[in-house]
């Protein structure tokens, strides 16, 4: 019988997992999400879990640690799912779970309090919670180290994406867990980010010799760290025996990707050392950065920025502090225009401004007679029919754009207010394979396909410019092929493309001119509003 | 919005009361003042409770900036009094079918005092108190169940981010082609399908936001504080504070023979 978690600073004991047979079918559902799953994980080792959307690797995960639901509620399990020999439910805190979105891992608003929190839970006492919480700080590097040194009252809002993913992992290892449980913990993350969590894990998992489990789409990222990787398959739908098992591949890193290279960059993964295929630009050969033969269509001017409003106080009103201030932009037709630079820099907000959705603070946005086509030179004035036909912005959330219930709905909504351009949503769902998901709710669609429908619904207004928000964030390799082929296509057809991104083999991809943004104003508190 | 309801560099003395003891306080002196319309307690607990502004780090301008619309509302409901009530004394001033007379412009004052005094201790409870504090106190002392108040305080700091979701929505959307514009329907419904978007979002978030606490361990019977929630000789004075204050109010309307509980009838 293992000891329950004492007051005294114990050893971490890191935990085994073991499957046969496990299976598991969310309540509403006709098939299950995993099949005949077998499969046993030492204490200490390190495994990374791969495999195409929907061959269940999160619920498999959510199992683990033992937050999955329960069974009866309408959701089938079959065979077994151990941690330590018991059901994972039996032992709250044996292991820890961190998810993809970083505004839903923190729980409380103050550092110490959220790191807190999971030794709270599990009864620990309190000189050595805080014991706990001052050792997994510096562990995860926020506390007296180069990349971060909070206060225990630091407000968590303030912190940036990877400093929230860093803070999970502080709460989870002040839990003292046997297993840790990653769920795609960098897909919302920045390189530097992405780096940052990447490391903090490393340096834990050496420390503690705690059992890993990491699902996450990009290889290179986790590979020098893990020991194993194991590549799931979606199960066969029909309840009929002899189905598939849910392991398609299993072994050493190497070994594995080696095998599976193949299967594994068909069903969109990013495997190490692999660039997909993506269309060329045409003529220009990748834009080198001339601005001859395209017509301006927008330019901005000693532009300043800001996602805030004017505030009121009291009777005065006050203008919010800019992100960044005297921009000065130019967008040419047929042209590539990329936004880099760091978090906190401003990017989404510049590109929204730029778009027509956002308030200049000061300074102008300006459209080209050739674009405004009459409806007055500034898009922030415009309505939002005029806007649409004009510039098309893509947000980084695809559910933030969706307006109808249903795919075709979705996608015939632009042109049936604007009374024409029908006839390009045919073309739009061949072209970013979308036909036979018509009848769908876009909601319940996959990421990718979430991705492809919100740039098609955008598109199919026929805007002249396209302003796209991070549109490769957490893609797959597919996805991501796919999008910048397109985007290439559009610009050699004329349309311009403005794309704030971190991603620079698909700015490579679209050619054309860099804005690198720096943060302008570092007072420490102020965060871009828009870095998920 | 945000950096006035935060706390950060606020070390007047009232911030280290316990939430509880405060929150009692500012309970008797709104009970007192629920009580009775009449200007001399009202005034007597405003008199009080601007003394304790310095006590709480609360200046006339912070007041203003974080209490504009209440401090309007007061205003306009004293106002509004004053011109619809009965009249009673000498005509002060009459145009057509209001007018205003000693006795309603005595009402309507002291209905404007007494909304100004019921608000303001609100407005001094929260510019001292820290929502985490409230809830260590509401779980460890006044016995909530703990699953209830950590659960809310969490939610709490959802509300925050969702301001900001609704924002990034109506833009969104207005990059769809749904805009602001046209008759009050289109726009009621634009606002529907708005609200709608974020009602989504809020749902998603609040269930990912249940799987990690529930990850780390929430939703069993018993747990521990990392912090403890405590009492100090500081909270006795708090108390006897707001006793004094709904006390005075009392006594300084009794004496001046202005007492008057609002269930009974006016006099006239």
């Amino acid at each position: 019988m293992p000891s329950p978690d004492s007051g005294t600073a114990a050893v971490v004991r890191p935990a085994a997992i073991s499957a046969q047979g496990w299976g598991w079918r969310h309540a509403g559902r006709t098939a299950p999400a995993i099949h005949a799953l077998d499969l046993d994980i030492r204490p200490g080792e390190r495994v990374l879990l791969l495999g195409p959307s929907g061959a269940g690797k999160s619920t498999l995960l959510h199992a683990l640690a033992g937050v999955l639901g329960e069974e009866g509620d309408d959701a089938d399990e079959t065979g077994s799912l151990l941690v330590d020999g018991v059901s994972p439910k039996a032992r709250r805190g044996r292991a820890g779970l961190m998810q993809q979105d970083p505004e839903t891992q923190v729980v409380l608003s103050r550092l110490g309090d959220d790191v807190a929190f999971g030794a709270e839970n599990l009864c620990v006492a309190r000189d050595e919670i805080w014991n706990r919480v001052h050792e997994a700080l510096d562990d995860v590097g926020l506390r007296n180290s180069a990349s971060g040194n909070f206060a225990l009252d630091h407000p968590t809002s303030a912190l940036s994406g990877g400093q929230k993913q860093r803070l999970a992992l502080a709460g989870i290892l002040a839990m003292r867990p046997g297993l840790i449980l990653l769920d795609e913990p960098t897909a919302n993350l920045d390189p530097a980010g992405v780096l940052e969590v990447r490391d903090a894990v490393g340096r834990c998992l050496d420390k503690t010799g705690a059992t890993l489990v990491v699902v996450e789409h990009r290889v290179s990222v986790w590979k020098d760290l893990v020991d194993r990787i194991v590549v799931l398959q979606p199960g066969s739908s029909s309840a009929t025996a002899g189905s598939t098992p849910a392991v398609l591949l299993d072994g050493n890193p190497d070994t594995v990707l080696a095998q599976a290279r193949d299967m594994l960059t068909a069903a969109g993964v990013w495997v190490p050392g692999y660039v997909p295929i993506t269309r060329p630009r045409s003529g220009t050969a990748g834009g080198s950065g001339t601005t001859s033969g395209g017509e301006l269509l927008l330019a901005t001017h000693e532009l300043a920025v800001s996602r805030e409003r004017a505030r009121r106080r009291g009777f005065k009103t006050v203008p919010p502090l800019p992100v960044q201030a005297g921009l000065d932009a130019e967008v040419f037709a047929g042209q590539a225009l990329t936004i880099t630079g760091p978090n906190g820099a401003g990017k989404s907000t510049f590109a929204l401004t730029l778009a027509g959705l956002l308030a200049p603070v000061s300074g102008t946005v300006t459209a080209a007679v050739g674009l405004s086509d009459g409806a007055g030179a500034d898009p922030f004035k415009w309505k939002a029919q005029q806007l649409i036909s004009r510039i098309g912005t893509v947000f980084q959330e695809p559910e933030h754009q969706f307006v109808t219930g249903r795919v075709l709905d979705e996608l015939m909504f632009g042109p049936k207010h604007l009374g024409h351009g029908e006839d390009r949503v045919d073309e739009l769902l061949e072209r970013l394979r979308l036909r036979h998901l018509v009848d769908a709710n876009p909601y319940t669609l996959s990421g990718g396909e979430k991705r492809r429908l919100s740039v098609a619904t955008v598109l199919a207004a026929h805007p002249r410019v396209l302003v796209l928000d991070e549109p490769t964030f957490g893609q797959d390799a597919n996805t991501w092929a796919e999008l910048a082929s397109f985007l290439s296509e559009l610009l050699d057809d004329g349309t311009s493309v403005v794309s704030v991104t971190h991603d620079q083999e698909f700015s490579s991809v679209l050619g054309g001119r860099e804005m690198r943004l720096v943060p302008a104003f570092q007072d420490g508190t102020r965060q871009e509003a828009g870095a998920a | 919005m945000k950096e006035t309801l935060t706390l950060r560099g606020n070390n007047a003395l009232l911030t280290r009361a316990n939430p509880l003891a405060k929150f009692v306080s500012v309970f008797l002196i709104t009970l007192v003042l629920a009580l009775s319309i009449d200007l001399v307690s009202a005034s007597t607990a405003l008199l009080g409770e601007l003394a304790l502004f310095p006590l709480a780090g609360l200046t006339l301008r912070l007041l203003w900036q974080r209490g504009w619309p209440l401090i309007i509302a007061a205003a306009l409901g004293g106002w509004s009094t004053a011109i619809l009530s009965a009249d009673s004394g000498k005509i002060l001033l009459d145009v057509g079918i209001w007018s205003i007379s000693e006795g309603s412009l005595q009402l309507g004052l002291g209905f404007m005092l007494r909304g100004l005094a019921i608000a303001l201790p609100a407005i001094l409870l929260m510019s001292c108190t820290d929502p985490t504090d409230l809830a260590d106190a509401l779980a460890q002392k006044a016995g909530l169940p703990h699953r209830f108040v950590l659960g809310t305080l969490a939610a709490l700091r959802l509300v925050g981010l969702m301001a900001e979701e609704w924002q990034t929505i109506g833009m969104a959307r207005r990059a769809r082609g749904v805009g602001s514009h046209g008759s009050p329907l289109q726009r009621f419904k634009a606002m529907l399908g708005q609200s709608f978007g974020l009602l989504v979002q809020a749902i998603r978030r609040a269930s990912r936001l249940a799987v990690t606490m529930e990850a780390r361990g929430f939703g069993g019977g018993r747990r521990t504080w990392a912090r403890e929630s405590t009492y100090s000789r500081l909270d006795v004075w708090v108390l006897a504070g707001g006793l004094v204050i709904a006390a005075a109010a009392v006594l300084a309307a009794q004496w001046a023979g202005t007492w008057h509980f609002v269930w009974l009838k006016q006099p006239n």
